[in-house]
């Protein structure tokens, strides 16, 4: 039982982080109509910075600097790509992200080699136990932080004028943009929060039990896919499900290796996908992604 | 691309012009099949005189082409975005090397197993099983629209990749295994038996590839061209462009997407198969995402839905991370790895990300877009003179080779 609990607290954290990711990845899908395959690459980027300026400008700084450069770069993947091919197909639009993702992963894998860089956390590497269940403080902070992070994002989301324009031009396009929104502004926008909101979840990803910013941490990023489309990749609501989801399955499947030790070693990294599988052959458009109707 | 479609146009025309036209065009009638036998002899006579670096490298590409072509089937003839091609690859790799390897093998922990059937059945058994997989993925691909598709199949590649790892005795894990050569009705593809010499050339394991190469790409290739101009060929472009009409127009979606889902896996069966043959060994790393990628690079860059254009994708994509490498020296910036300049796997890297990204900005149409302007263009003085009809819609290069006009109707869509 303490093992289940310890599991499914770690699952939860984990999750959290996916959450952040994936977030990112349904709002730039919201307000662009792009699925952007250059997520996991920016989060490295982002991770990268911060592990890179940690030394000379201290902790705090260079969290700083290195979510608004994830931005920036987020932000100059819109304007100068993405916005020049508004109305393309989603398929072009896609490819053309795994243009960008090739390049700039390319880069920061020869920039960091084979080293794993590591990003100073003043709350280094200890774990707290709460009632016999142990949790990476690096974790318990995680959730702390994507938690206020989610729910600043959904009272702006709901309230703020950003929110509104972002969700009426979700809804209808065209409408929203005779009344006045500027999609353009919108979406960029968009990907700037996406850009911190990976940022910020990779600095929490490299940290505790993850032994620190190594290519790796891109096939890592890469999970918060299924966690997007597990939830549906137009719904917010979905993404925080999702995100969870994702994280429990693989810590599970991580913690409960013995018992599924028919099904491979490592199977905890692969699991995500199976239940990506699962839930998309019994609901095609993920668990709270709007129905596509078609109409004649 | 609705224009260079406007067969009205092009029907209404041809009558006047034909007398005319027939006789200045006849010239240009031979050219093309010219060239395409003078091409075809080029490359047959080849391994005579060039390095067994461009042979090896011409194999590879073969094989490349195989699997560029079927997962432009799918994604660029019927807009079903797939990242799962590595998986298929995988698929047929292993298959094969499972079917006609030998049992034991060099294994100190676990004992690999194999059938030891000849290959040939190895290679149908790996196409065959990769077909299969594709036909079970497909009821999941029937069901996902788009890019949930393409995030789907995804998984599809990281499954794969721990299966590779873990199931040892068939895959060789971790550390992969080799795979056997090639033989056909005793005539082994490998080093000798028998030794072989032509001209004086010794014709050893590269240069008997090679015509295995051309033989399969060639194959592939008239077969995905003969596809898309038939009846089911037609229905899948229809199928991309819009699957309400499709299905209002007799198409049965479902059943479309699965055969189509079945003969690009097939593809990519076959094309894993020759990858093994050209490596020598399949390992797990050889079947990752980055692999769908370049797949997927190879196809946007040649033109999405053009045959043609997959191969030259396929060509360019393939050779010249290995190009790079052969020249490390000679190139400036890029350099062997550990010499402080840019490796030529990642130098290639860069070019194939920002040659995907200058593509789907400013000629989403690829290479055979490209190719296509470029032969519209030189056409052009010669089909104004006939008067009423050189109008807009200059339609006769789509006319006279119908299997290129998808290229431009995937890439505008």
């Amino acid at each position: 039982m303490t093992q289940f609990l310890s599991l499914l607290l770690n699952g939860i954290s984990l999750g959290a982080i996916y959450a952040l990711i994936a977030l990112g990845f349904v709002i730039i899908f919201k307000a662009s109509e792009v699925v952007s395959f250059t997520h996991g690459s920016l989060l490295l980027l982002g991770a990268y910075a911060i592990a890179r300026l940690a030394d000379p400008l201290g902790f705090l700084p260079a969290v700083l600097v290195g979510v608004l450069m994830t931005a920036l770069a987020a932000f100059l993947v819109e304007r100068l790509i993405i916005n020049r091919l508004r109305g393309a197909p989603v398929i072009s639009l896609a490819i053309v992200t795994i243009g960008v993702d090739i390049i700039l992963l390319t880069e920061l894998i020869r920039q960091i080699g084979p080293d794993i860089l590591n990003i100073p956390h003043p709350w280094g590497g200890d774990s707290v136990r709460i009632g016999g269940v142990g949790i990476s403080e690096n974790r318990l902070i995680a959730m702390g932080v994507a938690g206020v992070l989610i729910v600043a994002f959904f009272v702006a989301f709901k309230y703020s004028s950003w929110g509104v324009a972002m969700r009426a031009s979700a809804e209808d396009g065209e409408a929203a943009a005779l009344m006045g929104i500027r999609q353009g502004r919108v979406s960029a926008l968009a990907w700037v929060v996406a850009g911190v909101l990976a940022a910020v979840a990779a600095l929490f990803l490299v940290g505790a039990p993850t032994p620190g910013v190594s290519a790796a941490a891109y096939t890592v990023a890469l999970r918060a896919f299924p966690a997007a489309i597990l939830g549906g990749l137009d719904s917010t609501g979905g993404a925080l499900v999702g995100g969870l989801l994702i994280g429990i399955t693989e810590a599970m499947a991580a913690g409960y290796q013995e018992q599924l030790s028919f099904l491979g070693r490592g199977f905890g990294e692969v699991a995500p996908y199976v239940v990506m599988i699962v839930v998309l052959l019994v609901r095609p458009s993920g668990l709270f992604g709007t129905k596509e109707l078609t109409r004649v | 691309m609705s224009d260079t479609l406007s067969a009205p146009a092009g029907a209404t025309r041809r009558p006047p012009t034909a007398a005319g036209s027939a006789a200045r065009r006849s010239p240009a009638r031979f050219v093309k099949p010219l060239l395409l036998v003078a091409a075809l002899l080029l490359l047959l006579v080849l391994p005579l005189y060039v390095e067994e670096f461009w042979l090896r490298t011409g194999f590879a590409v073969a094989g490349a082409i195989v699997g560029a072509i079927g997962l432009n089937l799918l994604v660029g003839t019927t807009g079903q975005l797939s990242l799962a091609h590595a998986f298929f690859l995988a698929v047929g790799a292993v298959s094969y090397t499972f079917v006609s390897g030998e049992s034991g093998g060099l294994g100190t922990r676990a004992a690999l197993r194999g059938l030891e059937l000849p290959p040939i059945v190895g290679m149908v058994v790996g196409v065959l099983l990769a077909g299969l997989a594709g036909l079970l993925f497909s009821p999941i691909a029937a069901r996902l629209r788009g890019i949930y598709l393409g995030v789907a199949s995804l998984g599809l590649v990281f499954i794969g990749v721990h299966v590779l790892n873990t199931w040892t005795p068939v895959t060789g894990g971790f550390n992969g295994r080799s795979v056997p050569e090639f033989s056909l009705f005793g005539f082994s593809f490998g080093n000798d038996d028998p030794q072989l010499f032509v001209l004086g050339v010794p014709f050893r394991e590269a240069e008997r590839l090679w015509y295995l190469g051309i033989v399969l790409a060639l194959a592939a290739y008239l077969f995905a061209r003969n596809l898309l101009r038939s009846r089911p060929g037609r229905a899948l472009q229809t199928l991309r462009d819009s699957e309400v009409a499709a299905s209002v127009m007799g198409v049965n979606v479902q059943a479309y997407k699965a055969r189509v889902f079945l003969v690009s896996s097939m593809y990519a069966g076959l094309s894993g198969v020759m990858y093994g043959l050209s490596i020598g060994s399949i390992a797990p790393e050889s079947f990752g995402l980055t692999v769908s990628i370049l797949y997927l690079a190879m196809i946007v860059l040649g033109g999405l839905g053009s045959v043609a254009g997959a191969a030259l994708g396929a060509a360019f994509v393939t050779a010249l991370p290995l190009v790079f490498q052969q020249f490390a020296d000679v190139l400036p910036l890029v350099s062997a790895p550990g010499e402080g300049g840019i490796a030529a796997g990642v130098a290639a890297r860069y070019l194939f990300g920002l040659a995907i990204i200058l593509v789907v900005l400013f000629e989403p149409g690829g290479i055979a877009g490209f190719a296509n302007r470029f032969r519209r263009r030189g056409a052009r003085p010669g089909r104004g003179s006939p008067g009423a009809a050189g109008g807009p819609g200059a339609t006769a290069p789509t006319a006279t080779d119908p299997s290129d006009p998808p290229a431009q109707g995937s890439s505008s869509r």
